[in-house]
């Protein structure tokens, strides 16, 4: 599997070196197109399942993930020539219980060459406070606080035999924007220039990245369970969002 | 003759608009995305009033929310929800919300058309989800048809859901008191020498926070109600310590009608909260610097500013029927 992506990452400047014009008309502003994301979700390597497989954080303390959820948005991509393109509009609700989130289709994307890809983890400022939503940022979601206006931004519940809350419960709710408690945070990857993400009228290229849950819990700050468990906004959920600001997001590879 | 069926003489309807009175400032909500319309309006009413969204079905925006009370909640200190649940609040009244950039009394809640959903969510208040709400209305006549009227299809989500009451509750504006015509001088309109003096008392002692022509300047404050407060108030939103126990100024137009008072709805009467001005206040924490010494009033002073009180009362707008269940 590794091996043959070597090798259609190698392949793949070939074929488009000695394609057609064609490929050279795509590449126009004008013209728009879209790719996929594909998130898999794991926990320090392993598959995430919910409800069933125990994990273990940086301190070895054991845990079980019930809820795992996150919003992506404003995706903006570079190309080596320094241009950038905001898609509008981006806005994503990625669920761990719904397999269709996992693959987000990012439309309106000029085509062109793309060798950075950068999203906000949460949703900017401005729609937080923002009137009533739709899609991705309804509320209906769950992932919208209705006491402190603002969108829960990563929500993560489970257990864990070491924290001290009722039932052992572990409740994560990331979210808040204004400072000292802004956990907006940006994630941003170079891509690999040989294997750029292509867009093209005619070719969709799919990302993949691995998300690791685990990465809230370390990166920064090592979190204990006995000491955190529980957070919805302000300065616990700023250590989380540091945490997770490193570690959450890998690109693996991208299928041109 | 029978021609003459009330029913048959239906009067054109109204159109419905948003009106700025002359001694306000321009709006912080001005219907840019939420096209205001007869039908939006119309819907925005009947959910408002429609008890059947809450859990038990028991409870409405408008048990809480009455409009003899200028919206706020007349015989509760904090309001009743499903389940004879009771909150930890005092209803604030609703009126010239289109003027506010934050809501409830700790300022948590930032655009007025997402101040709904907490009341809705609420295990204390209507104790039941938007979508259980959406379900209901997707299968109750006329419902879909509202929808259609206001929207331009049948469709019915949160946000649609959310608009129209918005469509209701920020154009509730009070601006045709007694006060405002004196402000205005409108055919001749005058305070009485008491109400007069009330006015003066009441630029001197009261207006630095609560603001003309809102009677509010919108700040959250501590005017020495507990020494330790039992609410948190404004820090329970910013986490900042010299926010603890400060709540909203509360505006005090058709304050004649909106008692109980304070954020806990603790006082029945206005003379209650004036003796607590005059020999209540506590040395919070954060007590407001302006309170130190509280506010000395004697009788007559306070009979005066009570006498002001009272022409911020708009009968106009608690009468009507516009904004009634009907
Ligand atoms: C059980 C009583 C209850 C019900 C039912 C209720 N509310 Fe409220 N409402 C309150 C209380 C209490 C507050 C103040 C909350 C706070 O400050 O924490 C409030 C605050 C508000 C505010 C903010 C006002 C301000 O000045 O900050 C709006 C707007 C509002 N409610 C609209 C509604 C609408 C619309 C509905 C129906 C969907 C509704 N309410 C149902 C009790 C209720
Ligand atoms: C330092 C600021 C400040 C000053 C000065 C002040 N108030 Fe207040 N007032 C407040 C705050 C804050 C509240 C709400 C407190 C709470 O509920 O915790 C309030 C509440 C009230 C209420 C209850 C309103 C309601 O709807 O519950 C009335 C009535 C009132 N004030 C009248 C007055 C009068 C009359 C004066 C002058 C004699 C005055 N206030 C001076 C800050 C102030």
């Amino acid at each position: 599997m590794k091996i043959s992506q070597y090798l259609l990452a190698l392949l793949c400047p070939i074929i488009l070196l000695s394609s057609c014009k064609k490929s050279n008309d795509e590449i126009n502003p004008n013209t728009k197109s879209s790719f996929t994301i594909e998130f898999e979700h794991q926990v320090n390597g392993a598959a995430l399942a919910l409800n069933t497989t125990t994990y273990k954080n940086a301190k070895g303390e054991d845990f079980k993930i019930n809820v795992f959820k996150y919003y992506v948005s404003n995706i903006k991509l570079s190309k080596t020539d320094g241009t950038t393109y905001l898609v509008p509009e981006s806005y994503f609700l990625i669920d761990e219980l719904k397999s269709v989130s996992k693959l987000i289709t990012v439309n309106d994307v000029p085509t062109g060459d793309y060798t950075k890809i950068e999203y906000t983890i949460g949703v900017d400022y401005a729609r937080n406070f923002a009137g009533a939503q739709t899609g991705a940022l309804d509320p209906i979601n769950g992932m919208f606080w209705t006491w402190n206006s603002g969108y829960i931004f990563v929500k993560l519940e489970g257990t864990s035999p070491q924290s001290t809350a009722a039932n052992n419960m572990l409740t994560f709710h990331i979210g808040g924007v204004v400072d000292p408690s802004n956990t907006i945070r940006t994630y941003s990857t170079e891509i690999n220039a040989a294997n750029p993400l292509r867009v093209r009228t005619d070719a969709k290229p799919d990302m993949h990245f691995i998300v690791n849950a685990a990465a809230l819990f370390t990166g920064t700050t090592d979190i204990s369970f006995a000491t955190l468990n529980f957070t919805m906004g302000g300065a616990n959920s700023v250590i989380v969002a540091n945490n997770y600001a490193k570690g959450l997001f890998r690109l693996d590879h991208i299928h041109n | 003759m029978y021609a003459c069926r009330k029913d048959e003489i239906k009067p054109e309807e109204a159109k419905i608009t948003f009106a700025i009175p002359s001694n306000f400032p321009a709006p912080a909500y001005n219907f840019e995305d939420n096209q205001l319309t007869n039908a939006g309006f119309a819907l925005g009413k009947k959910l408002f009033y429609d008890a059947r969204l809450s859990a038990d079905k028991s409870v409405s925006c408008g048990s809480c929310h009455q409009q003899f009370a200028a919206f706020a909640n007349l015989d509760h200190k904090v309001s009743h929800g499903v389940n004879n649940c009771q909150g930890k609040r005092n209803a604030p009244p609703l009126f010239n919300l289109a003027w506010q950039k934050a809501f409830f009394w700790d300022g948590g809640v930032k655009n007025i058309e997402t101040s709904p959903l907490n009341a809705i969510t609420d295990a204390c208040e209507m104790g039941t989800d938007i979508e259980a709400i959406i379900a209901f209305l997707k299968s109750t006549a006329p419902y879909p048809d509202l929808f259609k009227q206001a929207f331009g299809s049948t469709d019915i989500n949160s946000q649609r859901i959310l608009k129209s009451i918005t469509q209701f509750t920020a154009v509730l504006v009070s601006g045709n008191s007694k006060y405002d015509r004196v402000m205005r001088k409108e055919s001749g309109a005058t305070f009485t020498s008491d109400e007069l003096a009330g006015y003066n008392l009441f630029k001197e002692k009261c207006s630095s926070c609560h603001t003309e022509p809102f009677f509010t300047d919108f700040s959250y404050r501590s005017n020495g109600l507990d020494l330790v407060s039992a609410d948190e108030g404004r820090s329970h939103i910013t986490g900042v310590n010299a926010d603890f126990g400060t709540f909203r100024v509360p505006t005090l137009r058709n304050i004649e009608y909106t008692g109980p008072y304070m954020h806990d709805g603790r006082f029945y009467s206005l003379d209650e909260v004036l003796e607590h001005y005059n020999s209540g206040v506590k040395a919070s924490a954060n007590l407001d610097s302006k309170l130190k010494n509280g506010i000395p009033l004697n009788a007559s002073e306070k009979e005066q500013i009570k006498a002001f009180l009272k022409t911020l009362t708009d009968n106009e707008f608690i009468k009507n029927t516009l904004y009634n269940e009907s």
